[in-house]
């Protein structure tokens, strides 16, 4: 699929089961005493995209964090696309290939053209041929509407362009799923848009995407389910549907509420 | 840019008092204090300036012998004259002087060559590596019909610039391992890191140079000897490794954590996230340090004389002992200053250009 968009796929566009990309089997994490993921279970099926959303502290970042290993997890299994993530070294790498990221701040390579951000993996880590890797990073610009900044240094562009060349760059991989933290939160309001289009498209396109991000238009409009972490635990999940109007715990009625009165959605307060 | 031509007119900045005489009131004489510091600035100028042109040029004596210096009032250059090709070259043998100038001309020229970025990526180690094999084979000679000149003989210039070059370019790469060493998670290689790097800075200079000439041969086996000039520039490569590594940690350190993390969401392994991702970056902040560094240490090569080596200074020196020379002491001191001087000068212009030329395209 060298540069092409990848096929859509009939199942993900249904809420059909298939086979799990991501198992995480009683995960447990600690900071030092400070119990973060307190057990927590989840299977992810190829295609489908999941919110995570839930008060700050919750562990919904450090969540998706474990699933690539930046984060170690003491306690539990996690596996992905069939390879469990332990210590060992190739097997954390074979699922960083498989893995894209997006982060909240970007974190561009400021000394690397936007071509260059995007070629740099594919070249160095999946080993394509230079002219390729090239040719396939700028059909990827083209698909983030941002071709013609591909010479530029990320450090000339604004906080939206630069968080649609970080997709382009995650994507550059070919990864099989998407964890996007909190993606559009360190952007100036205006160009929020310009990234949840982008990542809007990707769902259509059938990507496998785990969000983490407050922005609850864009879970009822792209999300399969919504989940609500509060003190290291899914406190609920369910279809957007089901979710926003008929949230089962208290915990997830308060900070719906919380939420959507700050994002001017109209709601009563009791 | 695009304003009306009416508006680009009045929002011009306020121009200052214009003309020499603006200048002058607005830079050397706004205010008392100033302008008092002016006007003694001014006349320390006057009286310090005049005697030192009528000393090192008008009186100075270019040609002759001691005899017509002794006479004069002015510097003596005859004595440089004489004495150059020592004070540049010391004791090499003198049918053979080309040698060492050329391997000067070839140290100027990889110098130069290396301010070109472009070379950087695939030819700087190579073509340095050709270098100094070629220095090497200059100045031992021995190989294509050029006579052996043991080391003992070499000296001045050509030494200076040797132990200095040879000393960074291997003490260079040794300090990124030791600072990445330092910052490891394997608890063998950060403990071997911190304890190289402080052991080392914890000494002076001058007592490892006492410690590889004097103490090393006393636990070397009876009959094996090391070169001294051998013995001299290892410790210097030991020295400038611990304290270019924590120049270099200091810029590892300035790196944001996103970098890495980034590198590693992608798959690089350990090498490809810090050889194209933190490395580029961190050097790149650290260049005014990094070229302190070089500086001094290019300078601390000076204190080689102490184990008996024949650098740029104790070349100066002895050339001083020449009884029928004896004593133009400022005229030595001062030619051997400039070339010190010439060398970091250039030093110091290319990294600040190299500088301003990493940030030109990028606004961190």
């Amino acid at each position: 699929m060298a540069g092409s968009r990848p096929q859509p796929q009939p199942e993900s566009l249904m809420s059909e089961p298939a086979a799990p990309i991501i198992r995480i089997e009683g995960l447990h994490k600690w900071y030092g005493d400070y119990h973060v993921l307190c057990g927590i279970d989840l299977e992810v099926a190829k295609g489908e995209r999941i919110v995570i959303c839930g008060p700050s502290g919750s562990g919904k970042s450090t969540l998706i964090r474990c699933l690539n290993r930046l984060e170690e997890h003491q306690r539990g299994r996690i596996v992905v696309d069939g390879i469990e993530l332990t210590g060992n070294l190739r097997h954390i790498e074979a699922v960083r290939r498989e893995v894209g990221m997006v982060f909240q701040h970007f974190n561009l390579f400021p000394h690397l053209t936007v071509l260059e951000n995007c070629t740099l993996a594919p070249i160095r880590v999946r080993r394509q041929p230079v002219a390729e890797a090239k040719a396939a990073a700028r059909v990827l610009l083209e698909r983030v509407r941002i071709a013609e900044q591909a010479d530029k240094f990320p450090g000339q562009l604004s906080g939206g362009q630069q968080q649609r060349v970080a997709i382009a760059r995650a994507l550059a991989m070919k990864p099989k799923v998407m964890l996007f933290d909190e993606p559009t939160s360190a952007l100036d309001p205006e160009m929020v848009n310009e990234v949840l289009e982008v990542m809007i498209g990707l769902a259509r396109d059938g990507m496998t995407m785990l969000v983490v991000t407050h922005e609850m238009g864009f879970a009822k409009s792209v999300a399969d389910r919504v989940l609500f972490m509060d003190r290291g635990e899914v406190v609920e999940q369910a279809p957007p549907a089901s979710f926003f109007t008929n949230p089962r715990s208290e915990r997830t009625k308060l900070f719906l509420s919380q939420i959507l009165s700050h994002t001017g959605v109209p709601k009563n307060h009791g | 840019m695009t304003s009306s031509p009416v508006h680009s007119l009045q929002d011009r900045p306020p121009v200052p008092g214009v003309g020499p005489l603006g200048w002058l009131r607005a830079n050397l004489f706004n205010g008392w204090g100033n302008a008092l510091l002016t006007l003694a600035i001014l006349w320390g100028l006057v009286s310090v300036v005049p005697p030192l042109l009528r000393w090192g040029v008008f009186d100075s004596v270019v040609t002759g012998d001691a005899a017509a210096c002794r006479a004069g009032d002015g510097a003596c250059w005859a004595f440089i004259h004489e004495k150059l090709l020592f004070i540049l070259f010391g004791t090499y043998p003198h049918d053979q002087l080309w040698r060492p100038g050329l391997v000067v001309l070839l140290f100027i020229g990889l110098f130069t060559a290396s301010c070109d970025r472009r070379l950087w990526r695939r030819w700087l180690a190579p073509l340095w590596l050709a270098g100094i094999v070629a220095m090497g084979v200059l100045m031992w000679g021995g190989v294509f019909g050029l006579s052996a000149v043991e080391d003992g003989l070499w000296g001045g210039l050509p030494l200076t610039l040797g132990l200095a070059t040879v000393g960074l370019v291997v003490a260079f790469p040794l300090s990124i391992l030791l600072a990445l060493g330092r910052r490891s998670t394997l608890p063998l290689v950060r403990g071997l890191s911190v304890a190289w790097i402080e052991l080392i800075r914890g000494v002076p200079l001058i007592s490892l140079l006492f410690m590889a000439s004097v103490m090393l041969p006393l636990f070397l086996p009876a009959g094996v000897t090391v070169d001294k000039l051998l013995r001299a520039q290892v410790a210097f490569i030991l020295f400038a490794s611990a304290y270019l590594a924590e120049v270099v940690r200091g810029g590892l350190q300035a790196i944001a954590k996103g970098q890495e993390e980034a590198a590693d969401a992608l798959g690089l392994g350990y090498w490809q996230k810090m050889g194209r991702i933190i490395l580029p970056q961190a050097l790149a902040l650290v260049i005014p340090p990094l070229v302190n560094t070089f500086i001094g240490f290019f300078k601390d090569t000076s204190l080689v004389l102490v184990i008996g080596l024949f650098d740029l200074l104790r070349t100066a020196k002895t050339s001083l002992s020449d009884p029928l020379w004896h004593g133009f002491y400022r005229e030595a001191y001062l030619f051997i200053a400039l070339i010190y001087f010439a060398f970091c000068f250039f030093f110091s212009r290319y990294s600040r250009w190299l500088e301003a030329d990493l940030n030109r395209s990028r606004n961190h």
